[in-house]
Parts: C-alpha cells; sequence; structure tokens
C-alpha cells in the first residue's frame, strides 16, 4: 500500500483512465455531474448543427469548419473531465487490484469442536466457508483465511500485504493486539482464531471497496456545492436563452455554436470537470498516509475538527517512562536504595522495572537468588516486590507504600514526602521503595516527550485544534508534560469513561471531537468522537468504531488527517472561486465577438483586441477546455494548506485563485487568438 | 460645481451622523429596553383590540405566515378600494376608480413597498385613497420589512433557538417607535418649507401669460415623509420629487435625501447593537458604502461633465447634464438622487432618469439590481445577507472549514434556497424584459389596447434600457421608472405585478427561513481556524461575490443597453 512514488501520473493509470474518460460518457454517469451533463447536451447539439450545416446550402450558421472545431473542442471538455475523475481513481484502482490478490481463497484449518474421529479434529475447508464464531489453526507460513480474533496463542504476523509495512508484528491472544486481517501471513509459531467477521465483509473487502471507489457517495459539502453549481448553471442558462430574443430586437443574428461556446463557457464547468476528482484525490491521499477511512465525510469532518484527544504515551512521550534517579530516605544509604530497588524489580517484567534494573547498574538474574518469593503486583495490595533474606522489600505509589509503612507503626520522612512532591512537580512519577515496612527511598521515574513533538503542537494551535492530552498519570505529572510539551489542556488520572465524558462535553458544546484508540474500552469513545480513528494493531471492536483505521498505527496520524481534511475542502473552494472569476475574461472575448456587426461600438468591449468573432469564441473554448487538464495536478495533489489563520488564508486564495482567476484568462485567451490568428 | 459636491458631501454626512444614535435607539426598541419603552400603554392597547397575545413567541413558519396573511388581507383592501374611489369620499376633484389591472398593480406596488406608479397622482387616486391606502401601506410595508430583518436578527443572538420573536411585536414596534414619530418630525419639516398639507381641492392661478391653470394639492407632506423615511418612493403627484410642492427647495430635497438613508443606514447600526458585534456592523456599513461611491462617483462625473453629443456642437454646459433636471436641484444633486434612490429601493424621483446620461442609467440599474448596498427598510440588509451566505460557503471551503455563518454550518438546505432567490431574480427581470422584447420585435401590431410597437418612447438601444429599467426596477421593489415608457396598460400592470409580488416576499421568505434554519442548529463556538465575518477580508470577498453575480448575470443585457448607447456616444 505505501507507494513511494511521488508522481502523479504513471503510465498504466493514464492508459486505464484514457479508456474510461469514454466509458465515463455514458449519459446515464454523466447525469450526476449536472454541469458537466449540460455540457455534454451541449455537444450533442452542436453535433447536429455539424451535420446541417454539412448538408445544407444555407450558410446561416457558419462554416463546416467552424461548427466542427466548437464541437470537437466541446467533445475534449467532455473528455478532459472524465479524464480527471478517472485518474483520479485510477490509483485506487491500482490499489485494490494487488489487495484482490491477497484475498483470493485460501484453505482454512478449522476447529471442529467434536469432529468425526476425535474432539478439536482439524478439518480443511476453503477459507469461503468459514463462519462467524468457527476457529481455525494458523501456523508459520499459512495465510490467515479470515478476519478474527486469536484467542490462544501468539505469533509473529507480516501484514506487509495491507499495511506495506515489511517489518513483522507480534499478535497475542488477550490484549490489544489479538486481531489478525484475513490475507496477513505467520511467519512463527502457532495460533488458534475465531472468527468475527462474514465472509465478504472482511476488512480486506471494505478496504478493497474503499479505495476502488466503489460505494463512493458524495459527502453533505459536496452536494451542498453541486447545488451552488448547479444553481450557476441554471443563471447562465436564462442569460444566454434571454439573450436570443435581446439580440433579435438588437437585430444580431446569433449562431448556434455562439450560444453554446456561451454557455459553456460560463458555466463552471472547470470545477464542475475536477469536483468529483477532487474528492477521490482526498481520500487518496489519506490512503497513501496509510489511512484508511470509511467514508469521505470522515475525511471532510477531520478539517472541521476543533479537538483532537491524543493518549500521552506512544504519542507525546516517547513509550514508557524511565527510572532517572534514586532518592535515599535520611538515614539510608544510596548502595541500600540501589540494592533493594533492583531486588524488588527482578521478577518485574514491566518497562518501568527493567528501567530501574538498567539505571541500578546490577544484573541479577533470579535463578542466582536464594530461596526468592517474588511477590507480584495486584490490583488489591498494589505493589510489587520480594521476599529474600528475611527482607520484605515492595515498591509502589506513594499511597500505598505510605499506608503500609504507617499500618506498621512506622513514619513517612518528612524529606521524602518534599521529594516525592518535587518529583510529580517535574513530571515525574515517584515509586516509593520499602524495607520491612519501612520507607529507604524514593526511585524517579521521568517520561521522554518525544523530540518534535512541541512544534506540531504549534501548528495544530494555529489551525484553531485544542489538543488534549489523555494520561493516567497524577494531576501534577499530567501538568508538567502538558506544559513542556505544549498542548492545550490534559485529563490526569483518566478512566475510559473520562474519556468518553470529555468528549460528549466538548461536542455539547458544539465541537468536533477527533480521537486515536487501540482498545476495546476505546470503543465506545471512537464511535462517539466525530473522527475516530483506530489503530490496525487494535482490537476489532475499536477497529468497527472509528470511522477511520490507521494503518502505521502512527497516534501522530492525527495531525496529518486533519490537514488532508483541510486541504480537500481549500481545494475545492479556491477551485470554484477560479472557475466562477474566469467568466470576466470569456463575456469580455464573447459578447463583442457576438454584436461585431451590428452594433461596432460594443467593439470598445474587445480589451483583449482579439483578431475575428470565430477566432474570439473559438479561443474562449480552448482556454474553458485546456485549463481542465492543467488544473489536475493541482487538483490532485490539493492546493497547500497553511495554518496562518482563516483571515489571512483567506486573502491568501481570494488573491491567488480570485485575482488570478480574473487575470489568467485575459492572458490565456490573447495568446490561444494569437496562435490561432496564425493558423487561419 | 465645488459648491454642488460640497452640498451632497454634507447631506450624506448628516445621514450618517443621524442614523448612528438612531441604531442605537432601533435595537433599544426590539430588545425591549429604552425610552421608547413609553409606547407600551399604546401598544397594549392595540394587542388588547387585536387580540394578540405579545408574550408568544413564533418559529420561522408561523412567523412567516403571519406575515403573508395580513399582506394578503391589505391587499385585497387596497384593490378594493382603489376600484371603487370614485364612489366614495374625500374625493374633491372627482378622479374615477382605476381599472382592474391598475389596481391591481397600484396595491401590488404600494404593498410590497416599491410604489412603481402607472397612474398619476393628481387624476389616479383621490384623497381618501392617497391616505388610507396608499400611505397607509407605505407605513405597513416598510413596517414589515422591519419586522423580517429584526426576526433574523433575533435569530443570530441565540446561539441555538427555534423562535424568531412575535410578528405582531415587531411590527406594531416599528410603527409606534420608530416610522411614526420620525415620519411626523419629517412631515413638519416639509410643511414649513411649502409642501401643501390641506384638503382642498385643485385651486385655479393665473399665469403671467394670462392663462388659466389649475393646481392638485391635498395632504401631501404626511405622505411625502413616509414616502422616503419607508423607502417607499410612491409620490402625491405624478412628477414625484421633482414636483415643486413636493419637494419646494433645496433644504427639501436635503430632507427627503437624508429621510431616505436614515433607516437603512440605522439598521445597519443597530444590527451591531443588538448583536454586541459592532464590528460587522462596521463591516457592512463599509462594504455598502464602497458599493454606493462606486455607483455615486461615475454618475456624478458623467452627469457634471455634461453630454459630449452636445458639447461636439460647440455647446458649453457649464451646469452639467440639465435634460429632465430640476434648475434649483442642478445636476449634482440629481445624480446623486438618482443613486441614493436606486440603491435604496426608494424609486423617488427628483429628475427623469430616462434624460440621465447613459452611464448613470447603468449605475442606476447596477443599483437597483444589487439591490442591497444599504437597501430598503430591512429588506436592503435582507437581500445582503443571502450575498453574506454564498460569500460564507465559498470563503468558509477555501479556509479548509466546512461553511459556517455565526456558529451555524451553512449546509445543502440553505445553498438550496440562496440559489432559488439568486436565480429568481435572474429570471424575473431577464425574463420578463426578454419577452416584451419579443413582443417588440416579433409581434409589434399585437391587437392589444396598445400595441408593442408603442410602448417605447425610443428606439434601439435606449428603448431596450427603458423596458430593463422597468422590469428591474419592479423586481428590486424600487418604483423608480425611466419613464418614457407607456406602462399603464395590461401587459406592464400585469407583468410588474408579478414581478413586485415575487421580488418582495421570496427575498424576505427566504433569508428569514435560512436564519430560522441555521438558528436551530447546533452552536459551534468560534476558534482560531473559523472564518470571521467581521474582517475587513470577508468584506471584501462578500463584495466581490455581489459584484461578480450581478455582473456576470446581467452583463450581456447592460452590453446591449446602457453600455452600447455608451459606446455610441463616444464615436458621435
Amino acid at each position: 500500500m505505501k507507494s513511494n512514488q511521488t508522481r502523479i501520473f504513471n503510465k498504466s493509470h493514464l492508459k486505464w483512465a484514457m479508456k474510461q474518460s469514454l466509458v465515463k460518457l455514458n449519459p446515464a454517469t454523466m447525469m450526476r455531474n449536472p454541469v458537466m451533463f449540460t455540457v455534454q447536451i451541449g455537444t450533442l447539439i452542436m453535433f447536429f448543427v455539424v451535420v446541417y450545416t454539412f448538408l445544407s446550402d444555407h450558410h446561416d450558421q457558419g462554416s463546416v469548419w467552424y461548427n466542427l472545431s466548437v464541437f470537437l473542442i466541446l467533445f475534449a471538455t467532455l473528455l478532459f473531465a472524465n479524464f480527471a475523475e478517472a485518474i483520479a481513481e485510477a490509483r485506487g484502482k491500482a490499489q485494490a487490484d494487488t489487495l484482490r490478490k491477497t484475498r483470493k481463497d485460501t484453505t482454512a484449518k478449522k476447529v471442529v469442536a467434536i469432529g468425526e474421529i476425535y474432539a478439536d479434529e482439524i478439518k480443511e475447508m476453503p477459507s469461503s466457508l468459514l463462519q462467524i464464531g468457527d476457529r481455525f489453526i494458523c501456523v508459520a507460513g499459512d495465510i490467515i483465511p479470515m478476519d478474527g480474533e486469536i484467542i490462544k496463542g501468539i505469533a509473529t504476523i507480516d501484514e506487509s500485504a495491507i499495511t506495506g509495512e515489511s517489518a513483522p508484528v507480534i499478535r497475542e491472544s488477550g490484549g490489544d493486539k489479538s486481531s489478525v486481517t484475513g490475507g496477513t501471513k505467520v511467519l512463527s509459531d502457532r495460533i488458534v482464531v475465531q472468527v468475527t467477521t462474514e465472509p465478504g465483509q472482511t476488512f480486506l473487502d471494505k478496504m478493497i471497496a474503499l479505495v476502488e471507489g466503489a460505494n463512493r457517495q458524495k459527502t453533505p459539502n459536496e452536494i451542498a456545492l453541486t447545488i451552488l453549481l448547479a444553481a450557476f448553471t441554471l443563471l447562465f442558462l436564462i442569460v444566454c436563452v434571454t439573450l436570443k430574443p435581446f439580440a433579435d430586437y438588437a437585430q444580431t443574428p446569433i449562431t448556434i455554436a455562439a450560444f453554446i461556446s456561451l454557455f459553456v463557457c460560463l458555466i463552471p464547468t472547470t470545477i464542475g470537470g475536477l469536483l468529483s476528482a477532487i474528492g477521490i484525490a482526498g481520500m487518496d491521499r489519506a490512503l497513501r498516509a496509510n489511512i484508511i477511512a470509511k467514508s469521505g465525510k470522515a475525511v471532510e469532518t477531520a478539517g472541521d475538527v476543533d479537538v483532537l484527544l491524543l493518549d500521552k504515551t506512544g504519542t507525546i512521550t516517547i513509550g514508557n517512562r524511565k527510572a532517572t534517579k534514586f532518592h535515599p530516605a535520611p538515614g539510608v544509604s544510596i548502595s541500600t536504595l540501589v540494592n533493594a530497588a533492583a531486588l524488588s524489580s527482578v521478577a518485574d517484567d514491566t518497562p518501568e522495572g527493567k528501567s530501574i534494573i538498567e539505571l541500578s547498574g546490577i544484573s541479577l538474574s533470579a535463578t542466582e537468588l536464594k530461596d526468592p518469593v517474588f511477590i507480584s503486583f495486584t490490583a488489591q495490595t498494589r505493589t510489587s516486590g520480594i521476599d529474600i533474606d528475611g527482607k520484605r522489600i515492595r515498591k509502589g505509589a506513594f499511597d500505598t507504600i505510605c499506608k503500609l509503612a504507617q499500618h506498621a507503626g512506622n513514619t513517612v520522612p518528612d524529606q521524602t514526602k518534599k521529594e516525592v512532591e518535587e518529583i510529580a512537580t517535574n513530571g515525574g512519577t515517584p515509586l516509593l521503595v520499602s524495607e520491612n515496612e519501612k520507607i529507604i527511598g524514593v526511585v524517579e521515574m521521568q517520561d521522554i516527550i518525544k523530540p518534535g513533538i512541541r512544534e506540531r503542537f504549534q501548528r495544530l494551535h494555529r489551525m484553531g485544534v485544542k489538543t488534549v492530552m489523555v494520561t493516567g498519570d497524577n494531576p501534577l505529572t499530567a501538568k508538567y508534560i502538558a506544559n513542556a510539551a505544549g498542548v492545550d489542556d490534559f485529563i490526569a488520572e483518566a478512566k475510559p469513561e473520562d474519556k468518553m465524558n470529555y468528549i460528549r462535553r466538548e461536542q455539547a458544546e458544539g465541537k468536533l471531537v477527533a480521537m486515536m484508540g487501540d482498545g476495546t474500552n476505546d470503543a465506545p469513545a471512537l464511535a462517539q468522537a466525530d473522527v475516530g480513528v483506530a489503530m490496525n494493531s487494535g482490537t476489532q471492536a475499536a477497529k468497527e468504531a472509528g470511522n477511520m483505521v490507521d494503518l502505521d498505527n502512527d497516534p501522530t496520524k492525527l495531525i496529518e488527517i486533519v490537514e488532508i481534511g483541510k486541504q480537500l475542502l481549500i481545494t475545492r473552494g479556491t477551485l470554484t472561486t477560479f472557475s466562477i472569476a474566469n467568466d470576466v475574461a470569456k463575456y469580455f472575448a464573447i459578447v463583442p465577438a457576438l454584436f461585431i456587426s451590428s452594433i461596432p461600438a460594443l467593439q470598445a468591449l474587445n480589451i483583449m483586441k482579439l483578431e475575428s468573432p470565430a477566432s474570439a469564441i473559438l479561443s474562449a473554448v480552448i482556454f474553458n477546455a485546456i485549463i481542465i487538464p492543467l488544473l489536475i495536478p493541482l487538483a490532485l495533489k490539493g492546493v497547500q494548506y497553511k495554518p496562518i489563520g482563516a483571515s489571512a488564508l483567506l486573502r491568501r486564495n481570494l488573491l491567488l485563485f480570485g485575482m488570478g482567476g480574473v487575470i489568467v484568462p485575459f492572458i490565456g485567451i490573447k495568446l490561444i487568438d494569437m496562435l490561432l490568428s496564425v493558423i487561419m | 460645481m465645488n459648491e454642488q459636491i460640497t452640498g451632497i458631501i454634507l447631506i450624506f454626512l448628516s445621514a450618517i451622523l443621524l442614523a448612528y444614535p438612531l441604531g442605537k435607539y432601533f435595537a433599544g426598541v426590539f430588545s425591549g429596553t429604552g425610552i421608547s419603552s413609553i409606547m407600551l400603554p399604546l401598544e397594549g392597547l392595540i394587542y388588547k383590540i387585536s387580540g394578540i397575545d405579545p408574550a408568544k413567541e413564533m418559529d420561522w413558519k408561523s412567523f412567516l405566515k403571519a406575515m403573508l396573511t395580513i399582506n394578503m388581507l391589505w391587499f385585497i383592501y387596497a384593490f378594493f378600494m382603489l376600484i371603487f374611489q370614485g364612489y366614495l369620499p374625500f374625493n374633491p376633484d372627482g378622479n374615477a376608480g382605476q381599472s382592474p389591472d391598475l389596481a391591481f398593480n397600484t396595491a401590488i406596488s404600494f404593498l410590497v413597498n416599491c410604489d412603481l406608479q402607472h397612474y398619476s397622482g393628481e387624476s389616479g387616486v383621490t384623497y381618501l385613497t392617497q391616505i388610507f391606502v396608499l400611505c397607509f401601506l407605505q407605513f405597513v410595508s416598510a413596517a414589515t420589512g422591519i419586522a423580517a430583518l429584526v426576526a433574523v436578527f433575533k435569530a443570530l443572538k441565540e446561539k441555538t433557538t427555534s423562535t424568531l420573536g412575535n410578528f405582531w411585536v415587531l411590527f406594531t414596534r416599528a410603527i409606534t417607535r420608530i416610522l411614526l414619530p420620525i415620519s411626523i418630525i419629517t412631515a413638519i419639516l416639509l410643511a414649513y418649507n411649502g409642501t401643501p398639507s390641506g384638503f382642498e381641492g385643485k385651486d385655479t392661478i393665473t399665469t403671467l401669460q394670462g392663462d388659466s391653470v389649475s393646481v392638485s394639492r391635498g395632504p401631501v407632506a404626511a405622505m411625502v415623509a413616509i414616502k422616503h423615511l419607508g423607502t417607499n418612493g410612491g409620490g402625491w403627484f405624478g412628477t414625484n420629487s421633482a414636483h415643486p410642492f413636493e419637494n419646494p427647495n433645496y433644504f427639501t430635497a436635503a430632507i427627503e435625501l437624508i429621510a431616505q438613508m436614515i433607516i437603512p443606514i440605522a439598521m445597519i447600526f443597530a444590527l451591531g447593537f443588538y448583536l454586541g458585534k459592532r464590528k460587522l456592523s462596521m463591516v457592512i456599513f463599509g462594504v455598502m458604502t464602497t458599493g454606493l461611491l462606486l455607483l455615486l462617483i461615475p454618475t456624478i462625473v458623467s452627469e457634471l461633465n455634461g453630454n459630449p453629443a452636445i458639447e461636439k456642437l460647440g455647446i458649453a454646459q457649464p451646469s452639467g447634464a440639465m435634460e429632465g433636471k430640476e434648475v434649483r436641484f442642478g445636476s449634482g444633486l440629481s445624480a446623486y438622487w438618482s443613486i441614493v434612490t436606486t440603491i435604496i429601493s426608494t424609486g423617488s424621483v427628483n429628475s427623469m432618469h430616462d434624460s440621465s446620461m447613459p452611464l448613470s442609467g447603468l449605475m442606476q440599474l447596477l443599483g437597483m439590481m444589487v439591490n442591497a448596498f444599504y437597501g430598503g427598510c430591512g429588506v436592503g440588509i435582507l437581500n445582503y445577507f443571502i450575498y453574506i451566505i454564498i460569500a460564507v460557503f465559498i470563503s468558509g471551503l477555501m479556509v479548509g472549514r466546512t461553511p459556517e455563518f455565526m456558529g451555524h454550518k451553512v449546509e445543502a438546505r440553505e445553498i438550496k434556497i440562496v440559489a432559488l432567490v439568486t436565480l429568481l431574480s435572474s429570471i424575473l427581470i431577464k425574463g420578463f424584459t426578454a419577452y416584451a422584447a419579443f413582443l417588440v420585435t416579433h409581434d409589434p401590431d399585437n391587437g392589444w389596447v396598445v400595441p408593442p410597437s408603442l410602448w417605447l418612447n425610443n428606439p434601439g438601444a435606449h428603448g431596450f434600457t427603458e423596458i430593463l429599467y422597468e422590469f428591474t426596477s419592479a423586481n428590486a421593489n424600487n418604483g423608480s421608472g425611466f419613464e418614457g415608457l407607456g406602462d399603464n396598460n395590461f401587459f406592464w400592470n400585469i407583468t410588474t405585478g408579478i414581478s413586485l409580488l415575487l421580488g418582495r416576499f421570496l427575498p424576505i421568505i427566504a433569508p428569514v427561513a435560512i436564519a430560522g434554519l441555521l438558528a436551530k442548529k447546533k452552536y459551534i463556538p468560534e476558534s482560531p481556524g473559523t472564518l470571521r465575518v467581521d474582517s475587513v477580508t470577508f468584506g471584501a470577498m462578500t463584495f466581490g461575490i455581489i459584484l461578480i453575480i450581478n455582473a456576470l448575470s446581467f452583463f450581456p443585457a447592460l452590453a446591449l443597453g446602457p453600455l452600447t448607447e455608451y459606446f455610441s456616444l463616444d464615436l458621435k
């Protein structure tokens, strides 16, 4: 999926798109786009005019070649618009073909609870016959036949078929990394998987449908814009229809070719021809960032996001906390504390535990110890530790260890209290260590903020997006990290329902909220959020609940998603402005040309000094046609978004596309006219 | 020359200076605070007699229903009064009843605040209908526009609401607290300056030549006051404010000019005070004033410079183009008046627009096509609101957000309504103009009472402009005439009547409906990424939208009319 290709066009895509531009001429397809459909009708009328001028002796409609040229240019306009849409679809189409190869029927090793010979018998069958709830086995080298949850075992899996990432990932039963996707390959070990989706509804199926745009629906904003463009089309239809009696009154005969040229030039064909390409390209840009958006609406909404909920771990800070310093209690030597802390962490597999051992510099292994009794962390005791040599060493959070000590009649040293507070205000997490219920010191754990993350948050801030850090840390620590990273707000000691409540509260104020999550307990919040991005490594429930899936499992992706959404809207807005602004020049080209014979005074309006009425009209329609392919790269790449504030951005785009839209066609039409006058 | 321009500047500035405090007062009137509350007992009495519960809030649908129902009743009342006026009292000059098609046109035209007069005041109506039908409609139509605008204000003020206030209350307050008090002051000023205010019939005087001339009069001052304040434009006499009784001197001309500007401008400031968004009202005021100046300056220049065709004959024109103008006002003030009366939907005239220079005619037409540079009482800002929605939609996209206006998303439904209104004025103006042009070209000797060949006073481009002007004026509810057009006959009475009705009510219904729909939506607080509508940039965008929509829609028609005339004049 991940293509390093930055070129917009590729040979095979071009070929396919050219063919599609003809296929799309089908009126039933054209009708979806009212602007281009009227162009099609105009082209058809011109066809009959050409036939008429060819067959009849009358010259009231102008010469054959003139009418033929107009007809051909209009036909080209149609093809260009179709080509724009097709080339936007081409990449998705190519991706879908690759994915389809992955989806081909594989053999599944189904576990039959009570088989013909013995229980849990393994039966080979085509993957398409698997039902929800069925279990199957995969061993190293197998292609996983169907989406599901691992219910037993652990395995390394090659997901490159879907994510394009060649490094294998680990999936195991229980926890948040239990889901596997059909079409991916097991590289090692053996897993038992329970099917979670129906055939034809798998992630791969959905992805194929999405990238192909098979069930692409117009987004609400696209619909509203289409209405506005249809209104403009009607407005110009009225202009052209009423021009007939006006011209009769002024005793000016106007040819059908001139009427249709005027009409096609005035209606917003530029944006009309590029509108769907812009939408598809937006989804495609998301796809190239390895984000599967379930609908175009989700991408569009992303541009509007006001609040971004981000998990601290992995997004703002690198991985987990690390032990950075030992603070012995008064009267305790540093080596006693270091030793005790290391001992208590021997059996602690958490990254925190490992980092304590790392900092202590003592290499211990469980086997070297004499009769150790490891006390693992439980929700009741909320401590972990070791009993060895008659010493009961425990480590845990401040209040837990304090309670433990006070229970045994020991006091908490004031210095320790002070240190604990200091560590917390500096964004660290204090871990207390006790020996025989007596507090012997504090281990300072610190978070490490990702480099560059502060700048990204500043950029978001300028975009008007409020960032919120979600963390299980206590409020003091959370506040420190929030300040250091430059996020606007935080939720400390967060429980899953806190996220949900925060989202609801923001939404009640009318704000749009985006969040990223992976766990099953994130699913309700993902569903509640306006833009919910589930990580591909996350659980099936999370992936179902969100409206986007990030294949890279990269939490900072949210920032890119917001920008892609904004880019999509900006491209639509600027090209609409450009398209309408173009009309000014076209009027100045065509109107004087229409009345050259009857009202010579109107030649004053021929400010471009175009050669002849025929060349003026042809230049205008040619400009109108070729501007479409010229703008295809812009439509596909999207107009750049700059976080410089709404008013400044509007000013910039107005100057660029509004003023530009007025000026460019004057130059373009004049140049084409000069060329034509040489040829004619 | 400088004297003329100084006069114009002084009149313009006094209007703004008066409008600003008035805007603050208006905001108080509609939020129920300030000194205007002394009218409460009187209003209470009105509500009691009419059986209105002033505390009842209306949603946008019932608001519009109330407004349309009462308007329909007024129309029926006016229509029959005009037909039967000949048999009714207060008719000292013995004028006859109007023909049904003329009564239809007159009733509608006063009902919709347009006052396209296809009759002449001296002979077409009686004192009774002047006062109790026309003058009455001038009050209520202005109040209707103001009430509709305040409903939109109310919708924009609340974060989320389904009600827009009570039509009857807003309507009553607009009359008791705004229109009546200011009208009384204006009428008194006019009466002191020589505008008649009595009930005697025609008077006869003997001129210097010795002929005997009968001169119409009546309670004129009262009507001239509301005609301007309510941006109606329908005068007592046929020649409107060019008549020496209706507009005796420069001072009354100044009063009448100021009177027609103050309410539309004050409503812009009222918007700022009422919503607590003064910057927004300043931006709107800035855009509208820029529009005014862009139309005004070329007009004044071309009028003061006089007609190049006459100049080529070697005749000096020290006072500018004086054809069709009154010497007591001069060409400068008349140019100013002609623009003010067309951008604001007043339509009262103090000179013959038919005789304006082609460029002035173009500017007058553009003023009416835009119809939102200040615009009529209430309706000017309502029209501007439609342009704002289009601007919001396109510029919202350009800053990368789905479009929103004052915290509410603008979506397909609102765009549909906006599209409808924009298309409507285009169809009404160009459609009817095309129809009339078709009849003149292809069916000039049609057997109607007045055949199309006799409609136009002028051939060619100028004749075309006459047609275009009439329908533009009707659609804009302006009411000024290019004259020179034989318009009191079945064709014109009916076609302009339809234009008037649709051109009035749809542009009122649409903004109220959009405001009602928007107000019901979830409120989205402003963030740094939100497009600010009170910025100069957005003002420029709105101006661009106004310019481009009207220019694109009317360019061919304008090219065949005033532009052809303008360029031909240069060629001669």
